[in-house]
């Protein structure tokens, strides 16, 4: 009963919060309801029973990813009302590449076959010593493989970022 | 879940509560007191016996001081600020274990609010969040040198993150587990992770005076370049807050280092004293409150005799300094525990 409560309560604020990082004319409040909006998405996960998702979920983005970006909001002073001002074609082309992806969402979600899952290991897989094992038994190779992935990405970043002393 | 479980956890809570409070407010007594020995002087001692009712009375003071809002300030950012920084400087004391188990009555009560099996990533979430109350305060006030100290407070705490994380996943290497309950328990008697973890403490140690935004690393607000930095523009209680969570976080801190590296609530030959259990849990908790004590006289110790960094020192400090420390003592860890303890 509490946790359908629950569910009602971080859908609506994830809803909410998800429609005000478009509406909101200052990108800085943007940026802020965006980071609620994940803070309910990890509310959602632990309802679902899978807290390390949950934590990871908040420290990925809302302690790394969105720091970074009020950082950047912050830094360039995007505080001006009404700076972005984009061509009828930007709006245009913007629209339809947003809705193409609705679309294919709803596509998917139309095939998904919905239903309880009732198996007591699939409830306990987001637990951290479960997601372990099945990580690094069933899915060690593109674990690994990511994990170079994300290497290569970060020396990228740093090779980017670095001043030519040239 | 029976309403006698609800009860006794939100009793826990509200005593957990309300001891922050309070060893936050007597923190700033005991750091003015030590300021002034540390400077051969007096320190405060006309409130109350000792200056006792000092802390009462600056509070007084912050309550009744003006309200006072930049004009061009962002109204409920400005407010949200110092509250998310006393939320989150809150937040982190639920997973903490604070003693062993009370038995009353046949049930065993835990003196732990959560124990839940990911109490270190928890941590690692709430340090990782408490950023925002800063950077939105900063932010908010309209003024440069508040945005300067904010961006500061930010990308050091971002920085020292990162080897205090490692730091910590060192710990969980050689323990196995991430509740903070069961790291504790681990430790028991002297096996204190710090006789094997000396190097992960020494980092964990210079990072919370970082992340505490704490003397040597005080650059946020580092009164000579940018007058208050972060705070610049708040007064009265918002202030406070900000000041007062500061405090809580050295507790806090204090906490953490104590249960990860000092055995929490163990102490020496807690089961050759021939005691009772639940005497033993209360030894453990004046024993864990002693430590923490001390890693607060620590955090203070180190205020008044260090000079503050310069901006580039800390973070080549950070960077180039203790994260190669911490990843080497995360590899050299995960070589011995595979060698010896498998």
């Amino acid at each position: 009963m509490l946790t359908q409560y629950l569910f009602f309560f971080l859908s609506a604020v994830a809803l909410i919060s998800a429609v005000m990082v478009l509406l909101s004319k200052k990108p800085i409040h943007s940026v802020l309801y965006l980071t609620l909006t994940f803070f309910t998405l990890a509310g959602h996960y632990i309802l679902l029973n899978a807290q390390f998702l949950a934590v990871v979920h908040i420290i990925v983005y809302a302690g790394a990813i969105m720091v970074l970006f009020l950082f950047t909001v912050m830094l360039l002073n995007l505080n001006i009302e009404g700076e972005f001002q984009k061509s009828t074609l930007m709006k245009f082309v913007a629209a339809l590449a947003g809705g193409m992806i609705f679309l294919v969402l709803i596509g998917t979600l139309k095939s998904f076959d919905v239903s309880i899952v009732s198996n007591p290991e699939m409830t306990q897989i987001g637990l951290v010593k479960n997601l372990g094992k099945t990580l690094y038994s069933e899915y060690l190779m593109p674990f690994e493989l990511s994990s170079i992935l994300f290497l290569s990405a970060m020396v990228g970043a740093v090779m980017l970022g670095k001043k030519d002393k040239n | 879940m029976d309403i006698h479980f609800i009860l006794y956890k939100l009793i826990l809570a509200a005593a957990i509560l309300l001891l922050s409070l309070v060893i936050a407010m007597y923190a700033t007594l005991f750091e003015r007191k030590i300021a002034g020995f540390f400077q051969d002087r007096l320190g405060p001692n006309r409130a109350g016996t000792f200056g006792l009712l000092q802390p009462v009375a600056d509070g007084v003071k912050l309550f009744f001081k003006e309200e006072f809002m930049p004009a061009n300030a962002d109204k409920v950012l400005y407010i949200l600020g110092p509250s998310l920084t006393m939320l989150v400087a809150l937040l982190a004391s639920a997973v903490i274990p604070w003693g062993g188990t009370l038995m009353i009555g046949g049930h065993e009560y835990a003196l732990q609010v959560a124990d839940v099996n990911i109490g270190v990533l928890y941590v690692f979430a709430v340090i990782s969040i408490g950023v925002y109350g800063v950077m939105i305060g900063g932010w908010a006030s309209n003024n440069k040198y508040a945005l300067m100290g904010a961006v500061r407070a930010a990308s050091q705490m971002i920085s020292y993150e990162l080897a205090m994380s490692m730091s910590i996943v060192t710990i969980v290497m050689t323990s196995g587990s991430l509740s903070l309950n069961d790291i504790v328990a681990q430790q028991h008697g002297m096996n204190w992770n710090v006789f094997t973890q000396p190097i992960g403490f020494v980092v964990f140690l210079i990072c919370a005076f970082a992340e505490t935004n704490r003397s040597p690393f005080d650059l946020p607000e580092c009164e000579t370049e940018l007058i208050g930095g972060y705070h610049t523009e708040y007064s009265s209680m918002k202030l406070g807050f900000y000041l007062f969570a500061e405090y809580i976080n050295i507790f806090i801190s204090s906490a953490m280092i104590s249960s990860l590296y000092f055995g929490g609530y163990n102490f020496p030959f807690m089961n050759d004293l021939g005691l009772s259990h639940n005497m033993v849990t209360i030894l453990g908790t004046v024993a864990l409150f002693a430590k923490i004590s001390f890693f607060g006289f620590v955090f203070m110790w180190v205020r008044w005799t260090l000079p503050r960094f310069r901006y580039d020192q800390l973070m080549r400090f950070g960077w180039k300094g203790l994260m190669p420390w911490a990843m080497a003592n995360m590899i050299l860890t995960g070589f011995f525990h595979l060698l010896f303890k498998k």
